[in-house]
């Protein structure tokens, strides 16, 4: 049995405590802590409870249980980050993080702000400490682009990726092209939906894709980039009628992130791309195409977000731990 | 190139005849029909690729077999890519940002469709700009990303990937 400490109880982590407790993969939760309150138990939180007092009471456990007290704690073997990123200074997380791995326990996290901000240090303290820090669920949700490179394209030589990493830009670029929307029609469905957060600028700006672009740049290449290496374009300016424009070429705009180490290139910007293409997905849809020597170009498709869909990435990562580095509980 | 052809059968494949034999890639045929031409002549103009070297020889070639040649297309233009400018086009001067294409010598906007929604809105334009090659495009491309930077126009570029 496999013990895990989680923190952060929003959408990602309500779907990773619900979905581990409901499988059975052979994981224990012991520890669970968000912003305002904490609960430990090292035989294994009843985690139907937990979740059944946040959502009535807003409280997941005792609020004089911080989560550094429950990092610190340390009756755990892996702990799970899934706080919300902040771009700028990645914090809590990074702290969360970096006490874990000091303590020479695996981290599993969902948060692009270390990683974008802090690949370099924070995977040097990991390999020092002997233990792993996997973070699939940073980059376009469920689609296991990480494995895939570290492990199913290992060996071969990567030339580019080419992705649409931000499902709420798809959204807003699906609808004008479809309904022939403005912007800012388009933009108030998204929020409708709760696609889009009440201030787009993360997502619209192109940050968010340009956070996962770094993570992926970092892991095939170590090149050490970070956030402001990327030379980044938005979609908030564009008009319905370039999107009619590109229409009739047969063609359609989507916001792509491209990592070309070869030419120097590393950019989010909106693309005019033929309707064929298969990085053209509709709606909240993500995609990424790698280029390599061997295997050619791999494109995966797949959903970008969503409670349990990040929980799939999350939980993956958790199993490949407790597969292969996690011996004797 | 534009060449005139007899209007009888087998003269089309007559004249085209002497492209293949010197190794010439015929990328496209298009057919003229024009009422004030002599009666039994076609003009016919031939979008081809073949190596420099070779094209004294072809000419040639064509003379012998009896076809008249109107006009060979000095600027050999076959790179085409399309991008889309939005922004205050018309307010800043629509006309200088084509002509900085046209200026390098080797790449030219050769199509262009505007919409303005509104007085005051930006607008929007989808420029098609030929090129002699690929490296010559890249120039081209990297004229026009300056000027949009200058005039705060945003530049969507197709994606071009690495093979």
């Amino acid at each position: 049995m496999m013990r895990v400490a989680i923190l952060g109880l929003g959408s990602v982590g309500r779907g990773v405590a619900s979905m581990l407790a409901k499988k059975g993969l052979g994981i224990t939760i012991t520890g669970i802590a968000d912003s305002k309150s904490g609960a430990c138990d090292p035989a294994g939180l009843d985690v139907a409870a937990v979740l059944e007092k946040k959502a009535k009471t807003g409280l997941c456990g005792d609020p004089a249980v911080t989560a550094r007290a429950v990092v610190e704690g340390g009756e755990y073997d892996v702990l799970v980050e899934v706080t919300p990123t902040d771009v700028k200074t990645a914090e809590p997380a990074l702290t969360h993080i970096r006490t874990a791995l000091s303590m020479g326990k695996h981290v599993v996290t969902s948060n692009k702000g270390p990683m974008a901000l802090h690949f370099r240090d924070l995977t040097a303290l990991a390999e020092e400490h002997g233990v792993q820090l996997r973070y699939e669920a940073t980059v376009c949700g469920a689609i296991p682009i990480i494995q895939t490179l570290q492990h199913g394209l290992a060996g071969n030589t990567v030339h580019a990726i080419y992705g649409v990493m931000n499902g709420t830009c798809n959204y807003i670029l699906t609808r004008m092209a479809d309904e022939g929307l403005t912007y800012e029609q388009a933009l108030a469905e998204a929020r409708e939906l709760g696609y889009a957060e009440a201030d787009p600028t993360f997502d619209v700006k192109g940050i968010d894709a340009a956070l996962k672009l770094v993570i992926l740049a970092n892991t095939v290449w170590n090149n050490g980039v970070t956030l402001k290496d990327v030379e980044c374009t938005g979609i908030d300016l564009l008009t319905a009628e370039a999107l009619t424009l590109a229409g009739r070429q047969n063609c359609t705009i989507r916001l792509i992130g491209e990592v070309v180490p070869e030419k120097g290139l590393l950019r989010v910007s909106p693309r005019i791309l033929p309707k064929k293409h298969p990085l053209v997905v509709r709606d909240t849809l993500n995609a990424v195409t790698v280029v390599t020597d061997m295997a050619g170009a791999i494109t995966e498709v797949g959903k970008g977000a969503g409670s349990v869909e990040t929980a799939s990435a999350v939980i993956g990562d958790l199993l490949f731990i407790k597969n292969c580095h996690v011996t004797g509980h | 190139m534009k060449i005139e052809v007899k209007d009888a059968p087998g003269q089309l494949v007559a004249a085209l005849k002497p492209i293949s034999d010197v190794g010439g890639n015929i990328m496209a045929v298009i057919h003229e029909w024009d009422p004030t031409l002599r009666p039994k002549t076609r003009i016919v103009q031939v979008v081809l690729d073949i190596p420099e070297e070779r094209l004294d020889g072809l000419i040639a070639a064509l003379k012998a077999a009896g076809v008249t040649i109107l006009r060979l297309g000095e600027e050999r233009l076959l790179l085409k890519r399309s991008v889309i400018m939005i922004g205050h086009l018309m307010h800043t001067d629509l006309s200088d940002t084509v002509s900085q294409i046209d200026r390098t010598g080797y790449a030219e906007v050769v199509e262009m469709h505007l919409t303005m929604p509104g007085i005051a809105q930006r607008s929007s334009a989808l420029f098609t700009i030929s090129a002699t090659n690929r490296a010559h495009m890249d120039e081209a491309m990297k004229v026009l990303r300056a000027v949009a930077k200058k005039k705060d126009l945003l530049l969507v570029e197709p994606l071009e990937e690495v093979a």
